[in-house]
């Protein structure tokens, strides 16, 4: 049988240098999704308000981050920015940016469904009872609300997690970037590395994402 | 009559954009009494009895309750909703507290009643009602003729005053009906004062001291004798209604 490359892992500190990169990865992800998660609740308000323009302008945004490819608006932050602005923004803040862009809009319209899918009679029911408006929504609309909106939520941070691969594309040295220098620079000794590597970032990549898309499981399970 | 009167409505007018629901519509209603609303669909019915509760607000025409005025935007009405419990056709039991949780919810933040003391009553209730062994249910593991008594219960906790009943066993299967119609005939005998909204008849008999039968937003006929009113009824529209649910 041909070697697999996995050798190549413990040369060096190879094995090392890609929990770097996975670090860089989640790191990017992480510090999107939690502003995401921030800026998402409050679009999400601001979209079940029965106002026009806000309504257009909203949509707009939503069908842009739909539309375009992430690694479009990678480039444009970052490249574009440089160019037109004068502007200096690092890679990982551009990516910051861009993830922080999307993932508010699809925050954001996770949290306007989840909203507007709590029945009516529910708000009525707990007023009926005399509970305050403050009340209502800290006792059953927004309890209510957030179950309905963890399992979508999880779901949309393992696709950011998965996404950040992308930002090689702007010279982001993460988990991907790192196993291919790896794979590179051993091409005489281990020409088979290439599916050793990968293998092994497809593996670190599994047991980020699967406890959490697990999670998401369970708790839809548990709320249903 | 040196009965108390628990709630007063004077010339009510309530319109939806320009489709009038209520019209000049009065009633007073004495501390014990069970008056049963009848009347074919869109006759006002459960608009009235929103109103009662300032779940909807009224053009012209003032709502008493105890001496107070009812008005929706007000700033004591959540005051008053203490004191009116209410009822509702869809089970509006909230789904992610268990039936325990959402019996002692008002009572405990509302009125600020201490946990223990609120419990103990809930359980007694909830005995009452033959569902003691479902307080750590969820909502979702009962049947609607279960979760309409568990809504029934949950608004007597808070000791209201009055209790309105807006269709509740409408969306019931049958077999579910005849077990939260029995706890509410029950709630009037031990002097319960109630407004109920009903299509169902024979219940409707049994229960009412008092009889209104609404159509087109106006009371067309009332009265003190619900036999009287349901083999004699008086006027043209209510014999029309009543003999829609007669088969030959």
């Amino acid at each position: 049988m041909q070697d697999l490359g996995i050798d190549l892992l413990f040369k060096g500190s190879n094995f090392l240098r890609l929990l770097n990169g996975l670090w860089v990865a989640l790191r990017i992800s992480l510090i999107s999704v939690v502003i995401s998660i921030g800026l998402g609740l409050l679009v999400g308000a601001l979209m079940t308000l029965q106002n026009k323009v806000l309504k257009v302008i909203m949509r707009i945004y939503l069908e842009i981050v739909r539309i375009m490819p992430q690694m479009v608006l990678l480039f444009i932050v970052f490249f574009g920015s440089t160019r037109v602005f004068g502007w200096n923004i690092s890679a990982e803040i551009s990516s910051i940016i861009v993830f922080t862009f999307w993932g508010t809009a699809e925050m954001g319209d996770l949290v306007r469904g989840a909203l507007i899918s709590i029945p009516r009679h529910q708000y009525e029911s707990a007023q009926a009872l005399g509970l305050s408006t403050v009340q209502t929504y800290v006792h059953i609309i927004i309890p209510q609300t957030i179950r309905r909106l963890i399992p979508l939520s999880i779901n949309l941070i393992t696709r950011m997690i998965k996404t950040t691969s992308l930002v090689m594309m702007i010279g982001i040295v993460e988990v991907l970037k790192v196993g291919q220098q790896i794979i590179e620079a051993n091409r005489r000794t281990s020409p088979n590395a290439a599916f050793g590597i990968f293998a092994t970032v497809f593996f670190l990549y599994f047991i980020v994402c699967w406890p959490i898309s697990k999670l998401a499981g369970f708790l839809e399970k548990k709320w249903s | 009559m040196d009965e108390k009167e628990l709630l007063r409505l004077e010339h009510l007018h309530k319109e939806f954009g320009g489709n009038v629901v209520l019209k000049d519509f009065d009633l007073s209603v004495k501390k014990g009494e069970v008056i049963v609303i009848i009347g074919p669909s869109g006759c006002g019915k459960s608009t009235l009895l929103r109103c009662i509760n300032g779940l909807e607000a009224v053009q012209s025409g003032k709502i008493t309750f105890e001496g107070a005025p009812v008005e929706k935007n007000s700033k004591n009405i959540s005051q008053i909703r203490q004191k009116i419990g209410m009822v509702f056709q869809s089970y509006d039991l909230f789904p992610h507290k268990t039936v325990l949780q959402n019996i002692i919810l008002a009572p405990c933040k509302v009125q600020k009643r201490k946990k223990e003391e609120v419990e103990q009553e809930a359980l007694q209730l909830l005995e009452r009602v033959g569902l003691n062994d479902k307080k750590d249910a969820f909502p979702r593991e009962l049947s609607g003729g279960q979760k309409q008594r568990v809504a029934i219960v949950r608004a007597l906790c808070m000791h209201p005053d009055i209790l309105l009943f807006d269709e509740v066993t409408a969306a019931l299967d049958p077999e579910m009906v005849r077990e939260v119609l029995d706890t509410m005939l029950e709630l009037a005998k031990q002097g319960s004062t109630m407004l109920i909204v009903t299509h169902e008849m024979s219940f409707a008999r049994a229960v009412a001291d008092r009889i209104l039968f609404l159509d087109g937003g106006e009371l067309v006929e009332e009265s003190n004798s619900p036999k009287d009113f349901f083999d004699h009824p008086k006027t043209e529209r209510a014999q029309k209604f009543l003999q829609t649910f007669e088969y030959e």
